[in-house]
Order: structure tokens, then C-alpha cells, then sequence
């Protein structure tokens, strides 16, 4: 399956990616700090976190409620802003983004998969598959041929005209996944993705994981789930807003 | 595609939508009968006078057309000298009074008299048969007929006063009924018949010899109506000429309560539209944080979701401003005839004038009112905080 990668302009470039930066790295954290004012004070949600992941690497997030895990998340996608410290994915310093700048980065450069799936109930499989690409002005013969590739890569071909409530949870997540890919992402960011589903369905879902991975897709997984950390090729501890472990590092 | 999740969120939400609209409409109908009441009756009185085809009125100083029993004396010198005028093309004299009709034994109906010159006349259309030609002859209305149970072709005795003391009428007359008449100027039910001008002051006796209550004066082509009036009063000093913006004047300021009740309605009306779409709307969004949280995370760009929330509301105003429309002219419809039924009043009279503009005037003022409404939940949608809506969804 072709990851059709974007530039964050918009553009086709997966060359040109491989270009603007060493391959070895798709994101570089340094000293990220995010502490929120809570009743006058500062809560230290993460405390100079410092992290690097190469393109391909498949990292699993994990640690107690409240560690930081989900906050860590918010910041590599782009959707919150660290107090201190930068962020740099696909070579470009995200902390510092304007809204629109971060809302386009996000499009063209970040994957989501919630543990909600938060699929768009009106529209069917392939529309939602189809939505970030209708985002980013993608000709329409081309976002439904590329829907209809996606939903073929997650098993779902002949689910394409079902809507999200026509679904078992773990077509749903599969169906988020698929939207997840949809403009290649360089980075694939999943927040306990298999926290909704039952066992069976979550290991289904842990061996999608895999093969994404398998396929050249960058992950980073937020997790409670131990078969999912398991299956990742590095996991990083995180306690009290700090990592303490980062075990399977590359060297 | 955003806009068709916009309209698919509505589609999805049928019932409330639907009540929603539902409600809009009612608005509507209701904005657009007080914008059509508005300019209504006077758009129809306006109507009514330029039917006529005589620009000025002449009455008895500080009076208006038929506002009083005023009469006014030495008519014929009067006209003679307003047709001199080198700007006056025509004048038909007009004197309004009462008639009474025996019906056989001791019935007795009574009625409004017009006394006009036949060939030039404006005061009624004929409906059935044909024009007054001789001294003797009257043309009577619908309700005149009915009352009396007269039909055309039948002679009448018909006189113009009753002496209480004496127990006998006055000015008494055999007139053959040659045609029936629409009065422009009188109310459906009001019994009225017209006779040559002559023959009323002959009938009236010496109080009504020589006296005219109105004079209609048609003007030729190009000449200025206001400086024609102004020259006519300042040679007949006992005379007020009234042009038809001039009548038209003393109607608004006669009517001035009904527009201004008109204006509070129409206001009222889309208050309630906007606070009815603004109440949906942010009630839609606030059930979508979530899947609109997520919009934004994948990329989705702010401007996009405020198009999608406004969409929405302009949709719902649109809607339900279509379905007032058509509920607006069925109610104005039925008002109106409820209010042209009061005594009084023409009977072709129109509180609710429909007219292209107004129904305009309606729709985009709801439009509008649809784009405003959205704004407030539009920003809302559009300025939430991306990563804790997020958390406070999953947790809830």
C-alpha cells in the first residue's frame, strides 16, 4: 500500500520529505514542559520530557493515569502547545505554529486514532475515510480510489457504504485508521485504540497495528494495554510527567 | 462534504428540526404579514384614489372627502370656475346624503346616496346592467338590491328625507333601477345607490340646491399636482384641495398605530426566530463537541467548522422563512378578511398587501437573522480548546 505522504503545504513529496531531514528521525522532543494553572496554580503535567523517534519506529507510550501519557500525545499532534521546551516532526519546529499553520501540519502530517473512533455518524465508511482528503483539496477521483485502497488495507472493502452505528467497534477503529492514513501521515499517533474493544477485537486490532508498522508506518501508541505495549518495538515509561524507562530505544 | 455533514447534522436531529423550523415559520408568517400590514393599507387606500383617475379632491375647508355631512354652496359658479383653470382637464361633483326606499307597508330601508354626473363619475363600477343615461334613473349595490328585494329594471319610489313629526317623507321620486354597482369607496354591507347630482339636490330640497360635497378634479397631462392645489385653495378660500399624497398623508397619520404595532410584531417575530435557530444551533453543537473537537484535530480548519455551524443555522432560518411565506399569505389572507369586514371600511379594502418586496423584505430579514444566530455557537465550535475537549469527552 502506498503511504501517499504529504508535505504540509499540501503536496505530494515524499522525496522531498526524505530530503528536508535525516531519515533516521521523524520527531525530536527537547526538554518539553506543559504545566496547566489549575486554582492559581501550575500543575507539572510533563517535566522536560526529551524524546527522538526515527521513521518506522513503533513506539508504545505507557505509564499510571495521570503519568503525562495523554498531554505527551496532545503535543506531538499538534493539538496543545508545550510550555517550554520544542518539538520538531518531519523537520519542522511545531511549537511554534500558528493556529491555521498547526491545523494544515496536522492534516497533511499527523494521523489520529481515538479510543472513541469519533467517526462522523452521518457519513458512511469511505466519507469518513474521505473527509481529511476533501480537507486537503484532494480531486475526488483520486480520495475515493484511495478510500476504497485504505478501506482495503484494513479489511473493510465491503463495508465502504456502511455507516459508523451499522459497525461493530472494531470495523470502527479500523474505519479510524483508515481515515487516520488518508493523506499519509508521517506520524501515526493512537491514543488507547484498543481501550473500547474487547479482548478478541482488541488483538485483532494489535495485529493491525503490526502490519502498519510492518508497512513503514510510523506509531506511537498511548496505552494501558500490555499486549499492545508488548507489540510495540519500544516503550517508554513515563511517570509523574518525566520518562523513566525507554526501553528498545534505537541506538 | 462539509456541507453536507452541516445539512446531514439537521437531517439526523428530524424531529427537533423539524419543530424548530416549524417555529421559524411561524416567525416568518408572522414578520411577513406585520411587513405586509406595514405598507398594506396604505398601499390600498393608495389604490383606491389613483383608481379614480382625479388627482385632487376639493372639500370644504378642513375637511376630508366624506368626513363629515359638510356640503358646500354655490356648486355650479364653483365648477365652473375650477374648470377654467387652464391645468384641469375635468371635474365631477359629487354630494353624498341619505335615501329612504318603501319596501310596501310600514318597512322602510334606508341608505347612503351618491349624486354624481353619469358620464364622468369614479365613485362605482358598473356590475350588471349599465350606466345611469336620464334624470330618473338610479344605479344600486348589491346590498341595497338584497335588502329591498328590488331587481334591476324595477321602478322605486325612493325619497330623500323623512319628517318624523309629520310622519311623511320629503323629496320623494319614482327612479328606475337601470344597474348594479360596485362602490369603491363604501363597505360591503352598506346599502348605497347612485343618482344623477341634479336630481339628488332637487330631491334635497332648497338645503341641498346648488351644494356638492366633494369636487374630483382630473388634471392634464404634466401638470404639477401640488402648485394646481395650492392655486385652486387660494382662489376658493372656502375650498381645501387634497391631492392623493396628500390623502395619503393624513391616512399614515390615521393609521400611524397600526404600523407602529406592525414594527413591534415584526420585531417580536424575529426574536423568536433568532433565538430559535441560536437555541438549536448551540444546543447541536454542544452535542457534537466531541465529533467537531476531532474535526479539528485531523485537520479540519476553523473557518471550515464556523461555515459548517452557520450553514446550519441559515438552513433552519431558510426553511422555516419558505414555509412562513406561504403560511404568512394563508393568514393574511384569512385576517384580512376578518378586519375588511368591520363596518365602514371599502369592501375591496386590503390590510395586507402582498407584494413581491415584502415577501423579499421577510426572507432576508430571517436570513440574516439565520447568519446571526449562528455566530455566537460558531465560535464557540470553532475556538474550543482541541486537546481538552478531547480529555473531557473521554472521560465522560
Amino acid at each position: 500500500m502506498s503511504t501517499g505522504r504529504m508535505t504540509d503545504d499540501g503536496r505530494e513529496g515524499q522525496g522531498q520529505l526524505q530530503q528536508q531531514m535525516p531519515k533516521a528521525s521523524v520527531l525530536s522532543a527537547r526538554d518539553v514542559r506543559r504545566d496547566y494553572p489549575v486554582a492559581r496554580e501550575a500543575v507539572h503535567a510533563l517535566r522536560g520530557i526529551s524524546l527522538d523517534i526515527a521513521e518506522g519506529e513503533y513506539v508504545a507510550i505507557v505509564g499510571p493515569s495521570g503519568c503525562g501519557k495523554s498531554t505527551l500525545l496532545n503535543l506531538l499532534g499538534v493539538i496543545d502547545r508545550p510550555s517550554a521546551g520544542s518539538i520538531t516532526i518531519a523537520g519542522r519546529d511545531v511549537s511554534t505554529l500558528s493556529d491555521a499553520e498547526a491545523t494544515r501540519f496536522r492534516l497533511t502530517q499527523i494521523g489520529f486514532v481515538f479510543q472513541r473512533f469519533y467517526l462522523m455518524p452521518t457519513l458512511t465508511a469511505a466519507e469518513n475515510v474521505e473527509l481529511p482528503m476533501a480537507e486537503a483539496k484532494r480531486p475526488r477521483v483520486e480520495r475515493e480510489a484511495r478510500a476504497r485502497e485504505l478501506l482495503s488495507y484494513v479489511g473493510l472493502e465491503g463495508r465502504a457504504n456502511h455507516r459508523p452505528f451499522q459497525l461493530s467497534g472494531g470495523e470502527q477503529q479500523r474505519v479510524a485508521i483508515a481515515r487516520a492514513l488518508a493523506n499519509g501521515p508521517a506520524l501515526l499517533l493512537a491514543d488507547e485504540p484498543t481501550g473500547e474493544l474487547d479482548a478478541k477485537t482488541g488483538a485483532e486490532m494489535i495485529e493491525m497495528f503490526a502490519r502498519l508498522n510492518a508497512d513503514g508506518t510510523t506509531l506511537v501508541v498511548v496505552t494501558h494495554d500490555e499486549d499492545l505495549a508488548k507489540a510495540a518495538k519500544r516503550v517508554v515509561h513515563l511517570r509523574d510527567g518525566q520518562i523513566v524507562d525507554d526501553t528498545g530505544r534505537r541506538a | 462534504m462539509l456541507l453536507r455533514l452541516a445539512l446531514a447534522n439537521l437531517w439526523r436531529r428530524r424531529a427537533r428540526t423539524a419543530l424548530t423550523t416549524a417555529g421559524v415559520a411561524v416567525a416568518a408568517a408572522m414578520l411577513l404579514d406585520m411587513v405586509m400590514l406595514g405598507s398594506g393599507m396604505r398601499e390600498s387606500f393608495r389604490g383606491f384614489l389613483e383608481q379614480q383617475d382625479y388627482q385632487l379632491r376639493m372639500t370644504p375647508r378642513g375637511t376630508m372627502p366624506f368626513d363629515s355631512e359638510a356640503t358646500i354652496s354655490g356648486a355650479n359658479e364653483l365648477l365652473a370656475r375650477v374648470s377654467a383653470d387652464e391645468d384641469v382637464a375635468g371635474v365631477a361633483p359629487v354630494l353624498g346624503g341619505k335615501f329612504f326606499v318603501a319596501t310596501g307597508g310600514d318597512s322602510i330601508v334606508a341608505g347612503f346616496a351618491v349624486g354624481i354626473a353619469p358620464r364622468i363619475q369614479a365613485d362605482y363600477v358598473i356590475a350588471e346592467g349599465r350606466e345611469i343615461e336620464g334624470p330618473s334613473e338610479t344605479v344600486w349595490n348589491g346590498a341595497l338590491l338584497d335588502a329591498t328585494g328590488k331587481n334591476l329594471g324595477d321602478t322605486v319610489r325612493v325619497s330623500a328625507g323623512y319628517d318624523p313629526q309629520l310622519r311623511r317623507f320629503t323629496g320623494t321620486r319614482d327612479l328606475v333601477i337601470v344597474g348594479r354597482g360596485r362602490f369603491v369607496m363604501l363597505s360591503g354591507g352598506e346599502l348605497a345607490g347612485a343618482v344623477p347630482i341634479a336630481t339628488l339636490q332637487a330631491m334635497g330640497g332648497p338645503e341641498r340646491e346648488d351644494r356638492i360635497s366633494v369636487a374630483l378634479v382630473r388634471l392634464r397631462d404634466g401638470a404639477n399636482v401640488d402648485s394646481v392645489a395650492a392655486r385652486l385653495e387660494r382662489n376658493e378660500p372656502r375650498m381645501s384641495a387634497i391631492s392623493t399624497e396628500a390623502a395619503l398623508r393624513f391616512v399614515d397619520e390615521r393609521l400611524g398605530y397600526f404600523r407602529q404595532l406592525a414594527i413591534i410584531l415584526a420585531s417580536v417575530s424575529l426574536a423568536v426566530g433568532f433565538l430559535l435557530v441560536t437555541t438549536l444551533v448551540t444546543v447541536s453543537v454542544n452535542e457534537r463537541i466531541g465529533e467537531i473537537a476531532v474535526l479539528r484535530a485531523i485537520g479540519v480548519a476553523r473557518w471550515r467548522i464556523v461555515a459548517q455551524v452557520m450553514v446550519e443555522g441559515v438552513a433552519l432560518s431558510f426553511v422555516g422563512a419558505v414555509f412562513g411565506l406561504g403560511l404568512g399569505l394563508i393568514t393574511a389572507k384569512w385576517l384580512n378578511g376578518i378586519l375588511a369586514s368591520f363596518p365602514g371600511l371599502p369592501a375591496a379594502f386590503d390590510f395586507f398587501l402582498f407584494e413581491p418586496s415584502a415577501a423579499y423584505k421577510a426572507l432576508g430579514l430571517l436570513v440574516l437573522c439565520g447568519i446571526l444566530a449562528g455566530v455566537w455557537p460558531a465560535w464557540r465550535a470553532s475556538s474550543l480548546p482541541i486537546a481538552k475537549t478531547l480529555r473531557e469527552e473521554a472521560v465522560s
